[in-house]
């Protein structure tokens, strides 16, 4: 039981890398490296909180009244405003050939700043934007015959507790891998995405134009950074935005990314790897094992130090898209 | 070795047949250096015609404007008897233009049928466009000789397999007009022979291809008509029977040129450099040089013939210190040197081992760097260029510098310059001049003609020989068999990390070393 | 490629046009939040230059020297050093624990081993995610951000545990009173100049001074500086010339993480005295914009920390005086790192053009 409680809270907590780690893998697949995964996040939690918020404050308060579909808003809003800074890093990147790292520093950076900057000036809150209630979150969901089932032994748990009983985004989540794998390879799209990040020159030549193509891996991977950010104002128990709230899970993803060779079945697995530490972290504050206690932080810093421990390699070589972080030009 | 030319295939001027290529005025320019001046060519339709020049002489640009990739300045492009637009590449393969890269345009994690679709495909799902092209490389396979496994991965393919991918990429997209820039660089010469085969029966079919090089004796095998750039300028176009090798190279430097070297004969001394059962595995574990051993003495040149990628490069990176081997001894002057991972370039050097490396641009030189401190590079330790307490003495490399720029005729002479702002050759005399002047017992020297104009050729290759005939030992790898057999006085053959053979000068020639890279033995050893 | 710029133009003109563009874009933010942005600027200036704010602005100064320093020394080998808050809060701990394990006679000494503490915990801190990209190809980028995050969880541990002082407050004890530096009011007073007593830059700004002179040195006149150069423009170069990427990677790596260390003496020892929780206060992230527009080299980095130093004064002043939020300032430091960095050819390539154009009617 106490297993099945880990799991679910390794899904819940899963779900934000897994989408960051899907949208760096289109990214980067195309051959722009995006560290600016966080700063996307962080702007679409924003967002999101912020105008869900309004949307469904009631008008006397200086909201608009919304009754119902503000989450939805909100999400959409979050999307946008993800996919704006996608496009400044494309633009970096794309057009202007600048160094992408930078460029990635650069937007976490626009988004820790002005995501407080603007919380504070609309809700004066310290950067927080108003508790969610309602139509206001992503509530959760319960899947066909959950209570029925719930009585069957070992099936019935793991399908009510488990698989039943997360939002939306979780399932929106779950649905990408299979869906981004085959985009990546049954379809004309997924061919040429892969193509540019291994050899540009090669599509170039193929008389299809690069720009566009890493344009559009950028944009997929601003709408899915703005689905992990709203997840996290929406979807979650924080229900609403607070300052900083996506704490390094944007390059947890990226780690995520790289554990898992840049392959959609890997980053499934990566992610809820990451996910169930954190749970783990999350339950048990302070472990006593005997002889000594593991103190809180230590448990908090687990995913940083896995993320390391798996970036050092110890878990096999992965070898990224060739093209990866280098500005295509025409060869002279 | 060479192929017979199909004499019909030469273009009767009274046939009303428009050319299949016709370019009108083209001119282009990066920033300041003009590349393109004012460029008037026609291509015969069915035939091939070749397209000659130095290194620079701008011919690959040419084709790339021709192929989409740069705009022209100035000029108009007819394509059989239509004037065309062709703003990319794109528009090239809408007119029937295809091109073959002397860098293939592949990608290699993808299989060749994903490679031949790419850019082509059918609709947005993949998988008619697999069926049908399965079907349609299987009919091309059979038409041309140009058979390659469809699910094989392009990057496991030898590199003639790879252009063949490229030739069928273009063929895919029903390429009239076939462009192929250096093709034979990196292909044996049994592999080049296949390829003219190819190319003849594609001319059979009536496609027209032109094909750059800078090898005449192919010029000479297998076109119709050629046509000679110098500077960006096109010189002369003429039928390939009325030409000669001599005259074509005349036409391609602007004046008389010697293609012999004068070198004296050798005079070896003792062993400096003894190589015993070296072996070398890369990191991906391929087996990259099998147990190869050979003397190289005092007053000698060896030369390494060989395709590029069958060890060469191990072995001028082993010996130079940049990667380790895996098994065998290697003696300098008697002693042993370090083939472990501690080893490093810089111990080498102490050892007396100098190192031309055969990619200048990545290795020789710091392209940011100016000329002062290139010259001191990978002896900039070494006390005379060292102040106290870590210091560099600045004074010293910038005398030294001097003394070189002007010994080696470095231009421009200024020694504060950028190494990317000289010419290839002179880029390629600094590193010379800094190798040679460090008086090495041994130097390792890698295509050192590579990129650069032939005065600086004949420059470099004086250089190399007076080194020899100060005694010591060159060791020269070089794709260029006519290097090889002007400089080497003994030479050996790689093929596959195996010594295939070793000749002399005197007896041997270029059908046979090219036999030997390939992996064939012409009538037992010798 | 160098399309005939002239070396003022690339050194001078261009960082100063994307800096501008940067405050230009900066000042649309300040609209768009609706305060006026040349009232901010006013508030800014006012703030950062007024006999009371200056000793702050030389004060943040200071931090953001030795950060962009160990930013810059890192770029030098084409390292991404982005952990310089984690490095420089560690150097805090190496103050600390340096400052409380003795009782100091005087300052000077104290500094001495304060400042040798600071730069090897710093430089500790850097070691790992060197070796690791090193030896392992990890990415240094992504495990530098990693040891912030850790650093900050292992601050705060030290902090509310073994070095806690008597108390429920997460700081250590107070230093040792005549280990207390000396403040600029102090300093001047000496030469019979008034300066505020209150402001907290000290002498380490001298410290701060002297490593830019260092690194100008280590870079350009030593012969490790001449093979952090090479290995930087090309590691394949380097390694033919006979340089160990490991060594080179450890070395720039090193002295990266012992300057950013080296911020705490100014922050922990310097103001604080004492070490408390988030030391740091963004400063190793600052380091970051500093080094770009300073291009890495020691004069740009001055000014660029100068200049820093006084957005954060004067972004003080404006939350004060305007109520626009500090965060103002992460904002500003975005934009100099998108314009002066990842943009820089939005002001580069019309520059270039026009360079071209004027070149060619000249010739």
């Amino acid at each position: 039981m106490e297993l099945l409680q880990l799991m679910d809270s390794a899904v819940r907590l899963a779900t934000p890398l897994l989408l960051a780690a899907l949208a760096g893998l289109y990214s980067e697949r195309s051959g722009i490296f995006d560290i600016g995964l966080e700063g996307k996040m962080l702007i679409a939690a924003f967002t999101a909180g912020a105008f869900s918020g309004i949307a469904g404050m009631p008008i006397a308060e200086g909201g608009w009244g919304w009754t119902y579909g503000m989450a939805w808003f909100g999400l959409f809003t979050a999307i946008i405003a993800s996919v704006l800074l996608s496009l400044i890093h494309g633009f970096a990147s794309i057009t202007l050939r600048g160094n992408q790292l930078i460029s990635g520093v650069a937007v976490n950076f626009f988004a820790a700043g002005t995501t407080v900057l603007i919380g504070q000036e609309w809700f004066r809150a310290g950067g927080q934007t108003p508790s969610l209630r309602g139509a206001q979150r992503f509530e959760p969901i319960t899947l066909p015959f959950a209570d029925a089932v719930s009585e069957v032994p070992v099936i019935g748990p793991v399908y009510a507790d488990l698989i039943s009983g997360h939002n939306i985004v979780v399932y929106i989540a779950i649905l990408a891998v299979p869906l981004t794998w085959w985009i990546l390879f049954r379809t004309r799209f997924g061919l040429r995405l892969r193509a540019v990040g291994e050899n540009p020159g090669a599509v170039d030549t193929a008389g299809i134009s690069v720009v566009k193509q890493r344009y559009a891996a950028v944009v997929i991977a601003g709408i899915l950074c703005g689905l992990a950010g709203a997840y996290l104002s929406l979807g979650t128990s924080a229900a609403g935005f607070v300052k900083d709230m996506s704490a390094g899970k944007g390059f947890i993803a990226l780690a995520a990314l790289i554990f898992a060779k840049w392959q959609p079945r890997g980053v499934l697995f990566a992610a809820l790897l990451f996910g169930f530490l954190e749970a783990i972290g999350n339950k048990y504050q302070s472990v006593d094992i005997g002889a000594f206690v593991i103190p809180v932080q230590f448990m908090q810093a687990l995913p940083y130090i896995l993320t390391v421990v798996i970036l050092a390699g110890f878990v096999g070589k992965a070898i990224p898209p060739k093209a990866g972080g280098e500005p295509y030009v025409k060869e002279r | 070795m060479s192929v017979d030319t199909l004499d019909q295939g030469r273009s009767d001027s009274a046939a009303p047949v428009a050319p299949a290529i016709e370019l009108i005025g083209v001119s282009k320019s990066f920033g300041p250096v003009q590349a393109n001046k004012d460029i008037s060519m026609t291509v015969a339709k069915g035939a091939i015609h070749g397209i000659v020049g130095e290194n620079g002489a701008g011919k690959s640009t040419l084709m790339s404007i021709l192929y989409g990739f740069y705009k022209a300045d100035a000029g108009e492009i007819k394509i059989n008897g239509v004037k065309t637009e062709i703003t990319d590449s794109h528009a090239a393969i809408a007119a029937g233009i295809g091109m073959v890269h002397q860098h293939f345009m592949l990608v290699e994690p993808f299989t060749v049928l994903e490679n031949v679709i790419m850019g082509a495909e059918d609709g947005p799902l993949l998988r008619p466009s697999l069926a049908k092209a399965r079907k349609v490389l299987t009919q091309l396979a059979k038409e041309y000789e140009l058979d390659v496994d469809p699910d094989a991965i392009v990057g496991d393919l030898s590199v003639g397999f790879q252009q063949r991918v490229e030739i069928l990429k273009a063929l895919y997209r029903e390429a009239d007009i076939l462009i192929l820039d250096e093709p034979t660089g990196v292909l044996t010469p049994a592999e080049a022979d296949h390829l003219f085969r190819i190319l003849e029966n594609l001319k059979a079919q009536g496609k027209t291809i032109v094909l750059i090089t800078h090898k005449l004796r192919e010029i000479m095998a297998i076109t119709d008509t050629v046509s000679v750039m110098r500077r960006g300028q096109m010189t002369a176009t003429v039928p390939t029977a009325e030409t000669s090798p001599s005259q074509l190279a005349d036409l391609m430097v602007g004046r008389h040129v010697l293609l012999e070297v004068e070198k004296g004969a050798p005079n070896p001394g003792e062993v400096l450099l003894e190589v015993k059962n070296l072996s070398a595995t890369d990191f991906q574990g391929v087996e990259k040089l099998k147990s190869i051993s050979f003397n190289l003495r005092a007053g000698e040149i060896l030369g390494v013939a060989g395709v590029a990628g069958n060890g060469q490069t191990d072995l001028l990176e082993i010996l130079g210190g940049i990667s380790p081997a895996t098994a065998g001894e290697v003696r300098v002057k008697g002693e042993p040197i370090d083939l472990s991972k501690k080893a490093s370039a810089a111990l080498r050097r102490e050892r007396g081992i100098g190192h031309v490396p055969e990619d200048r641009h990545q290795r020789g030189l710091v392209m940011p760097f100016q000329t002062w401190e290139n010259t001191a590079f990978g002896y900039h330790n070494k006390p005379e260029f060292s102040g106290p307490m870590g210091l560099a003495n600045q004074k010293a490399m910038l005398a030294d510098a001097k003394e070189k720029i002007e010994k080696f005729d470095i231009r421009p002479t200024s020694p504060f310059l950028p190494a990317s702002s000289y010419s290839g050759g002179n880029q390629q005399k600094i590193v010379i001049a800094r190798e040679i002047e460090n008086n090495p017992d041994v130097l390792l020297v890698g295509q050192p003609t590579r990129g650069v104009d032939i005065g600086a050729i004949e420059f470099i290759h004086k250089q190399i020989i007076a080194l020899r005939d100060s005694g010591k030992a060159v060791l020269l790898v070089s794709v260029e068999l006519e290097e090889i057999l002007a400089l080497s006085d003994r030479i050996i053959v790689m093929f596959d990390g195996v010594i295939q053979g070793e000749r002399t000068p005197e007896n041997t020639n270029e059908q046979e070393l090219g036999m030997l890279m390939a992996g064939m033995n012409p009538e037992g050893t010798s | 490629m160098n399309k005939g710029l002239p070396k003022w133009a690339d050194v001078l003109l261009i960082p100063v046009l994307s800096l501008l563009l940067a405050l230009f874009v900066s000042g649309l933010v300040v609209l768009f939040i609706g305060r006026d942005p040349i009232e901010a600027v006013k508030v800014m200036v006012q703030g950062a230059f007024g006999k009371y704010g200056i000793g702050y602005t030389l004060y943040y100064t200071t931090n953001f020297i030795f950060t962009g320093l160990a930013v810059a020394v890192a770029f030098h080998a084409r390292l991404f050093n982005i952990g310089g808050e984690g490095q420089a809060g560690l150097g805090g701990v190496g103050v600390a624990l340096v400052l409380l394990s003795f009782n100091w006679p005087n300052w000077v000494v104290a500094l001495i081993a304060a400042s040798i503490g600071a730069a090897i915990f710093g430089a500790a801190w850097a070691a790992i995610p060197a070796y690791l990209q090193a030896k392992r190809g990890s990415h240094i980028v992504i495990t530098t951000i990693m040891f912030n995050l850790i650093g900050s969880a292992l601050i705060n541990y030290l902090l509310v545990g073994p070095m806690q002082a008597p108390g429920m407050v997460p700081e250590t004890p107070g230093f040792p009173e005549a280990a207390a530096l000396p403040t600029l009011h102090d300093v001047f007073a000496v030469f019979g100049i008034a300066f505020d007593k209150n402001a907290p830059a000290n002498v380490s700004i001298f410290i701060a001074l002297a490593a830019l002179v260092f690194v100008y040195i280590l870079i350009w006149k030593t012969r490790i500086g001449y093979e952090i150069r090479a290995f930087g423009h090309s590691e394949k170069a380097a390694v033919y010339a006979g340089i160990s990427p490991l060594k080179i990677t450890m070395i720039a790596m090193l002295v990266s993480g012992a300057l950013a260390g080296l911020m705490a003496i100014n922050t922990v020892m310097g103001e604080a005295e004492r070490l408390v929780l988030d030391s740091v206060q963004g400063a190793g992230f600052v380091g970051i914009a500093v080094a770009l527009m300073g291009r890495s080299h020691p004069v740009g980095v001055l000014l660029a920390a100068f200049l820093f130093g006084i957005l954060y004064q004067g972004g003080g002043e404006l939350s004060f005086a305007m109520g626009i939020p500090r965060e103002m300032i992460v904002v500003i430091q975005a934009l100099v790192i998108m314009f002066t960095g990842s943009l820089e050819n939005i002001v580069r390539m019309p520059v270039e053009k026009l360079f071209l154009r004027f070149n060619k009617g000249g010739a």
